[in-house]
């Protein structure tokens, strides 16, 4: 048999990296108490100035409050005029039916009636 | 078992010798690989990270918010709206929200600037409570500057910084401008008795079905916009985003699957004269396709962890640094903060059918035809 088997420094390279996988979930664990009390701060903050969106994408309305923004912010500048914001095509446009009850309680009837 | 674990060990170290004869091809299919399985790892903890920020931050969220909408835009609400509110049963409080923008023309970022609500300690006249971004982004200098808003040439107004909120909030108050609500008003040249929008809150969250039909039969021309709608706004919007960078990571899977494919089923006429020759020693089938399955689980797991390490770092200890730029988009302000590694066992496992079943699957068809082959034929 030879001096050293070619699994040898192999299956080491996979314990470390394992290893380092342990080392990934320990990290997390560790992170985790810091973690929830920052989570802890921006929900209080929310609760405190009733806050309801996230300030991720700040360059427009329609990017910084998307729970909020119009029905129609794609073409709200102009008709027609597609959003030009990068994160505008990160971002779904608003469905009429998931936000909000705009559509029925605008008309006041609903689609049952509408049909009939 | 112990024979077994033998037999197993011999055919890893054949594996292993064969392919170290064909070194540079292998080490650079673990290396594609690997960033095969790096993106769509960084993609699905980016993802996951904030979806579970945004789930328990926004859980705190006003459980309606009412918006009033002209010409499909919204428009500030009047005040009698807070009292037909009110008046609904199972309405614990309305209180108007007074907030809106406002495009800094000095470095072209937009501030979302609001009134502390009633029951909130208000900043004094001309003070201010500030997002940690804005100091950041004005280029303060010092711990004490005033922040001077110019909302026309000519004009500018000065506020004194009481707080700067710190970087654990950041997420929701990056950008925020705090203001007392005779402020607010004079710097936007509001009337009074109107409002941005009206935040509803509820006694039963249960009942919120009820109380947006009732509030609608009063304000007919209204948007109500629940809780649970903005949670499934952010659900959505990352999904979204999660899917548009998997979907071009599954891009170059798909490349890397039919790489893979091509690889194993082309087999050179050097490794099937191999295995040709294997069989002729006496090596059957199950032992031929148990040696390429040890090749197969090598490159494929250990491309999976090389992978999923990276992405764990590149996320979680470095901040995400490739996908910043697609976050940022021309936003002059970003809120800086940590992700919280948010990963579970249903995510890893998704992450490996997704990576390593295609390739073993790509691989091991070939294989088995090549295998199950006469040694004659193989070796001519």
């Amino acid at each position: 048999m030879s001096a050293r088997r070619p699994t040898t420094p192999v299956f080491a390279a996979f314990g470390l990296l394992l290893a380092l996988a342990g080392g990934a979930a320990v990290h997390a664990a560790a992170r985790a108490p810091a973690e929830a009390a920052r989570i802890a701060a921006s929900a209080a903050l929310v609760r405190d100035l009733g806050l309801t969106d996230l300030a991720l994408f700040t360059e427009a309305r329609f990017t910084r409050h998307p729970a909020l923004a119009d029905l129609a912010t794609a073409f709200m500048d102009a008709p027609a005029a597609l959003d030009h914001f990068p994160s505008g095509s990160l971002m779904p446009p608003p469905e009429p039916g998931q936000i909000g009850q705009y559509g029925q309680s605008a008309l006041g009837v609903s689609a049952q009636e509408i049909a009939r | 078992m112990k024979h077994w674990l033998r037999r197993q060990r011999a055919l890893a170290d054949y594996t292993l010798a064969a392919a170290a004869r064909r070194k540079g091809k292998n080490i650079a299919l673990v290396a594609v690989f690997s960033v095969v399985v790096f993106a769509v790892a960084s993609a699905m903890f980016f993802a996951a990270a904030l979806r579970t920020e945004a789930r328990a931050v926004l859980a705190a969220a006003p459980e309606m918010i009412v918006q009033k909408l002209t010409l499909g835009r919204q428009e500030m609400i009047e005040a009698e709206a807070i009292e037909a509110l009110r008046a609904i049963r199972g309405v614990a409080g309305a209180e108007g929200r007074l907030w809106g923008y406002f495009y800094d023309r000095i470095n072209g970022a937009n501030y979302t600037i609001m009134v502390a609500p009633a029951g909130e300690a208000a900043p004094a006249p001309g003070h201010v409570r500030i997002g940690e971004a804005i100091p950041k982004a004005r280029g303060f200098t010092y711990a004490t500057a005033p922040l001077f808003l110019s909302r026309h040439p000519g004009d500018l107004q000065k506020f004194v910084v009481d707080q700067t909120f710190g970087s654990e909030s950041a997420l929701v108050s990056a950008d925020l401008v705090v203001m007392n609500e005779a402020d607010f008003r004079a710097f936007f040249a509001l009337p009074a008795g109107k409002f941005t929008d009206i935040a509803v809150r509820v006694r039963n969250e249960r009942e919120i079905g009820t109380i947006v039909e009732k509030a609608a039969r009063v304000l007919p021309e209204a948007r109500f916009v629940t809780r649970a709608e903005i949670g499934r706004t952010y659900e959505k919007l990352f999904s979204w985003r999660e899917g548009i960078l998997t979907a071009l990571a599954g891009a170059a899977m798909l490349a890397f699957a039919i790489f893979a494919a091509e690889k194993a089923s082309g087999l050179s006429a050097e490794e099937a004269r191999e295995i040709g020759i294997l069989k002729a020693i006496g090596w059957d089938t199950r032992d031929v396709i148990a040696m390429k399955l040890w090749e197969g689980a090598l490159i494929s797991g250990g491309a999976f962890l090389i992978g999923t390490l990276a992405a764990y770092g590149h996320v979680f200890l470095a901040g995400g640094t490739l996908f910043a730029p697609v976050l940022k988009g021309w936003a002059v302000l970003y809120p800086d903060f940590p992700l919280t590694p948010a990963i579970d066992a249903l995510q890893l496992t998704t992450l490996g059918l997704l990576t390593v079943v295609p390739y073993t699957a790509a691989v091991l068809v070939p294989i088995w035809r090549v295998a199950s082959a006469d040694p004659d034929r193989a070796m001519r």
